[in-house]
């Protein structure tokens, strides 16, 4: 059934007990995302240590997609160097552009993998995004800050 | 309200509507519950539109040749029927795009008033005037205000909505006085289904000599309406949500009122006498119609507003409020479901928004998605009032003639299965 291609296991764990949730600092720059077509809104903090994401901490009220895979976008780059982290960044946005075509790699996208079903709905592309468009405006800015 | 119309053949009726035999996502029937986003064309709409552009399409009101007179005069009748079918005499009646683009006229002209001539200057707006809306606006009718009062100086207020989803008029007096130069309020709220009191807001409005702006996209299309009789100075609804195509709506304005109002948008056909340094301007209807208009579609408009004569809007208006009272009864019965409006069906139409208490409207819209059930899910621009009401999303269900009750029962059964899948139901034996 289509639904459960959608709601994989992965991300209703993701969206019941998130990772990483909850704002903390210290923190070098915040970005506020918001999906003007439902409302759905995520505020996200991201901490780096030279070239590394220290901590990526978020607050943000929305529907399953968009908090599970801000959910999953903290286990995936945090630890990570920047560059890797925009691999990563990379891959699950070509993923979600792919509707449903593209075979994803477990090794780069981890739990990411589980929303390759979402990228079939163009509207909820642009919730499973939310965060992570929020992370790569968080890191410009935080390299701004510090440039 | 009559509930003694003669119900309506909604199997029958459905004939008219191909898309609604098609089936979506592997195999389910179509259940169109977005009516109040957009509705179905019947196809004595659709028939009429290609009728028109496979015999007389010509640009109106430019030419002389046989196609040019035969599409003015289509245009023109369809002008007629529609201005007959809310209560307004022929140049009272302005094709615009759509709704939105009627009460943005309405805004950009009045901005236009300071330099314009003295017949204008009723319209002028300054620092000191105010401009009065409501909480339970559409984004349409709030705002091209907000962006009028940037512009002027002027001050928005609005009146607030109360927790059941009603407008909080104890303090009418209050809000409106002699400095209120706009009241602008919708007829029939979007999210709510609230059929606001036009009569007394206007007295209101009429006391302190302010002009009233109606957005009448919602009531329109699902009961009968005479702008007349309402005694508003303008209104303005859209063409798509009353069974014609898109790119067509209406703005109504009083006559007076459209012949001392300045021009929004400005270029061909909407002129008097064109020099190299200035300009003077054709009467209205034509002064707000710039370019070659949509023409099709106002034939396609016509036509629609033919379809809902001859089914009867007393009929339409009754079948609506069994669905509605059908929905609102079955959805309150079902733990964790919050309705967001009125829970009786009095001054109330067919838009039933709601929530799901531990499952977000956008996933909630996606179980019933696969269900086959077509419902709008978001905050159905009308951002603060979801604000206001503490819901961050919500889920719409709006019905129309084409609606039956098993659609109704689709419905709830669609939700039912949401709260199954997302693990948040009554516990089997418990509830």
């Amino acid at each position: 059934m289509q639904l459960q291609q959608m709601y994989q296991e992965i991300i209703l764990d993701h969206y019941k007990n998130p990772h990483g949730r909850g704002l903390r600092d210290p923190y070098d720059a915040e970005s506020h995302q918001v999906n003007p077509t439902c409302g759905d809104e995520v505020t996200l903090r991201v901490k780096l240590d030279g070239e590394t994401v220290q901590d990526v901490s978020y607050d943000g009220q929305g529907c399953s997609i968009s908090q599970a895979s801000t959910s999953v976008l903290t286990d995936l780059v945090i630890g990570r160097s920047v560059g890797e982290a925009f691999k990563k960044f990379d891959a699950f946005v070509e993923l979600m552009q792919s509707r449903g075509q593209l075979e994803p790699d477990e090794d780069v996208l981890e739990d990411g993998i589980a929303f390759a079903g979402v990228s079939k709905y163009p509207a909820r592309v642009k919730c499973a995004l939310l965060g992570w468009m929020a992370f790569k405006d968080a890191v410009a800015r935080s390299e701004g800050a510090k440039a | 309200m009559t509930t003694t119309a003669t119900p309506l053949d909604v199997v029958a009726l459905r004939e008219d509507f191909p898309i609604l035999a098609r089936t979506v996502r592997e195999g389910k029937k179509l259940v169109y519950l977005d009516s109040g986003a957009t509705s179905q064309r019947p196809t004595q709409v659709l028939d009429a539109e290609r009728r028109f552009l496979e015999t007389s399409n010509a640009a109106v009101h430019r030419g002389a040749h046989q196609l040019a007179e035969e599409a003015t005069d289509a245009y023109e009748s369809a002008r007629a029927r529609i201005a007959e079918f809310v209560g307004a005499s022929l140049d009272e009646l302005v094709f615009t795009k759509n709704a939105t683009e009627g009460i943005n006229l309405v805004a950009y002209a009045m901005g236009n008033a300071a330099t314009s001539g003295p017949e204008a200057q009723r319209f002028l707006l300054g620092p000191g005037d105010e401009i009065l809306i409501t909480e339970m606006e559409h984004h349409a009718n709030l705002v091209p205000w907000q962006q009028l009062c940037l512009r002027t100086g002027a001050t928005l207020r609005w009146i607030d909505v109360t927790a059941e989803g009603r407008l909080d008029l104890s303090n009418l007096d209050e809000l409106v006085t002699p400095r209120t130069k706009v009241v602008a309020f919708t007829h029939q709220s979007n999210v709510l289904g609230t059929i606001n009191p036009v009569a007394e807001l206007v007295a209101a409005a009429r006391k302190v000599g302010a002009l009233t702006v109606l957005d009448a996209c919602q009531s329109v299309p699902h009961s009968k309406v005479d702008f007349r009789a309402l005694g508003v100075d303008f209104a303005a609804f859209s063409g798509h949500k009353m069974l014609a195509p898109s790119g067509i709506g209406v703005l109504y304005g009083r006559r007076e009122l459209l012949e001392a109002l300045p021009p929004f948008l400005t270029g061909g056909s909407m002129i008097e006498m064109v020099h190299m340094d200035r300009s003077t301007f054709a009467p209205p209807p034509q002064r707000f119609e710039a370019g070659v208009p949509m023409t099709s579609q106002a034939i396609g408009l016509g036509a629609a507003v033919d379809y809902l004569t001859a089914v009867g809007m007393d009929r339409v208006a009754a079948h609506e409020h069994l669905l509605t009272e059908a929905a609102l009864a079955g959805l309150g019965e079902i733990p964790g479901v919050r309705i967001i409006g009125p829970r009786s069906t009095v001054d109330r139409g067919g838009a039933v928004s709601f929530g799901v208490e531990g499952v977000h409207a956008h996933d909630a819209g996606q179980v019933l998605d696969s269900l086959g059930i077509a419902v709008r899910v978001g905050h159905h621009c009308a951002w603060p009032l979801h604000r206001k009401l503490g819901v961050q999303a919500s889920i719409r269900a709006s019905f129309y003639l084409y609606n039956d009750l098993d659609e109704v029962a689709a419905l709830l059964d669609g939700v039912r299965e949401a709260q199954r899948f997302f693990g948040v139901g009554p516990v089997p034996g418990q509830g």
